[in-house]
């Protein structure tokens, strides 16, 4: 337990004194974005590395908050803070009722279902020009106030964002190393053991695809309320492809892997710049690279690896 | 206490439990047993929520239970294992008997996310009587590795510790004494008996005879899904029709 409390405040230290070292606004934005990316890859971990549920369909819960916090304020002047907080009571709500039919099916079963929902909301976002802007976009989206401080540059930006992200890196910790955390995880090695352990897999299921779509809403609001601007393309597949891709480098089951994940996946694109829309074709690369040599992610692969190569070197030595 | 009245179970065109019926008296251990294909584990998954019956019913101390699933039937006190050991892989052995205190515990995702107070006592409780089960079960010194890197035996030894951890009324063992040696077999005994000490009544399937025995205050003997005879284990040796089972007639 202390060791995970020293890890955060490493964490939140380091949060604390990257904005002094970095000069210019571009390399605040991009962390801006790892925060952002961060706190929707823990979401999704909660759901695919701790339960060991899949979901294709995350951008689409992203897509939800950003549209509803958007639309709320932007289209009926609604305090974004509220607007925040009803979009994410609404979402939750929504996802539990999905939640039951959806999280009955098992696999790839599971994984298409997800993709539809998905699917759907990006239909939605696209197609209900009245309301969202369809693919021009909607702009116009207020930045979010606290008393007299308003949240309208990258710093102050980067303040907010990385609070809510430290914030829900803490709560997943916590919830990871609890009852609920050994719960899910033993759904995932064993679902019948489980329940026959008294585990309630179906609802426990329900619920953490619930709390994970919660996350999720809430990421797309800051988001929303940062950019000032959004459009569908921010929530369609792709970029449901691409949470799945942060887990997975991160590794399944690893909240601080989620951060590494989110933060190799962000700053990546920056760096792959030239190759344009060829980066889905890298991240399928990685996945399956990834999959195949380091199913653990990167935060338990590489000590692995290390320790492979030592004892390696202790027997030719 | 249980009591099974009648059950029946029908797969496809395949019945592979016909009209079963017994009941079980607390404080004893009962044996099933009967050749492959008997029916033994088709009752086991009846029983304890995995299949559900064609027919027939399942009474604890005159409460229906009848169809109850797992998760439910463990806050009445019914758990069991299972003949393949289902562990959770991925977790320490500490960790895997702590799910077996989840029934015993019951914060909710919001208390353990912000570490309210009374989920940090429920932890400390879980952890500390986690760790008696497996000193119970003998294998405290293995607390902290995981349950995938456990011999076969140890492995079994935790999975009794996790079902007990659950502090159940009554314990089902499919096939407890599978893939152990004969030394391992005869700790076993030794912990069955010291399991029905703490006041659990136990029901293990087995094919290891001695074993049946020797433990076994009664037992079931099934044949071709349905029930061949019923007796203590002197009665159950003595009987013509479960000889003919098992050796097969003339």
């Amino acid at each position: 337990m202390k060791r995970e409390l020293l890890k955060f405040l490493i964490l939140a230290l380091l949060v604390a004194i990257l904005p002094m070292l970095l000069s210019g606004s571009y390399l605040l934005n991009v962390l801006i974005f790892v925060g952002i990316h961060t706190m929707l890859a823990v979401a999704l971990n909660l759901l695919l590395g701790f339960a060991g549920q899949i979901s294709l369909g995350h951008a689409g819960f992203f897509g939800l908050g950003a549209y509803a916090s958007g639309i709320l304020t932007s289209t009926y002047g609604i305090n974004p803070w509220i607007a925040m907080t009803a979009a994410a009571a609404v979402v939750t709500l929504l996802a539990f009722a999905i939640g039951f039919p959806i999280l009955k099916l098992k696999g790839h079963y599971l994984a298409m279902a997800t993709l539809g929902l998905g699917i759907i909301f990006f239909i939605v976002f696209n197609e209900a020009v009245n309301l969202t802007g369809g693919p021009s976009g909607l702009s116009g989206i207020p930045s979010l106030k606290a008393g007299s401080l308003t949240f309208d540059n990258d710093l102050k930006n980067y303040a907010l964002i990385w609070l809510f992200t430290l914030g829900t890196v803490l709560l997943s910790v916590n919830l990871a190393n609890s009852r609920i955390g050994r719960a899910l995880r033993a759904i995932h090695d064993s679902e019948v053991a489980a329940r026959v352990m008294g585990v309630n897999a179906r609802l426990l299921k329900v619920q953490i695809f619930a709390l994970s779509a919660c996350i999720s809403t809430i990421a797309g609001s800051l988001y929303a309320h940062t950019m000032g601007f959004i459009s569908p393309t921010s929530f369609g597949f792709n970029f449901s492809v691409e949470l799945v891709t942060m887990v997975i480098i991160g590794g399944l089951g690893s909240i601080y892997g989620s951060l590494v994940g989110a933060f190799i996946l962000t700053i990546l694109p920056e760096a792959l710049r030239t190759f344009q829309d060829y980066d889905i074709i890298i991240y399928g690369l990685i996945l399956i690279l990834m999959t195949m040599y380091l199913p653990g992610g990167l935060v338990r692969g590489i000590p692995a690896v290390l320790a492979r190569f030592r004892s390696a070197g202790k027997q030719e030595g | 206490m249980l009591e099974i009245r009648s059950i029946t179970q029908v797969f496809g065109g395949l019945t592979a439990l016909l009209d079963v019926s017994f009941s079980l008296r607390q404080g004893e251990i009962t044996g099933v047993i009967g050749p492959n294909g008997a029916g033994k584990t088709t009752l086991f998954n009846i029983i304890s929520g995995i299949y559900r019956q064609t027919s027939g019913q399942i009474f604890l101390k005159d409460k229906n239970i009848s169809g109850f699933p797992p998760e439910r039937l463990a806050r009445l006190g019914i758990v069991r294992t299972f003949q393949n050991i289902e562990l959770f892989g991925q977790m320490s052995v500490l960790e895997n008997v702590k799910v077996g205190l989840h029934t015993k515990s019951g914060c909710g995702i919001f208390s353990c996310s912000f570490k309210l107070p009374w989920h940090l006592a429920e932890e400390r409780r879980i952890t500390e009587s986690a760790r008696n089960w497996l000193d119970f079960c003998g294998i405290s010194d293995l607390a902290e590795q995981r349950a995938d890197s456990l011999p076969f035996g140890k492995g079994r030894l935790l999975e009794i510790a996790r079902a007990l951890a659950m502090e159940p009324q009554i314990m089902f063992m499919d096939e407890p004494a599978a893939g152990l040696n004969s030394r391992e077999t005869q700790d076993l005994a030794t912990l069955i008996r010291k399991i029905r000490e703490a006041g659990i009544t136990v029901v293990l399937v087995e094919h290891d005879m001695e074993l049946v025995m020797d433990v076994c205050d009664r037992i079931l003997v099934l044949n071709l899904g349905e029930k061949l005879a019923e007796g203590t284990p002197r009665e159950i040796q003595e009987n013509q029709a479960v000889i003919a089972a098992y050796l097969g007639e003339g």
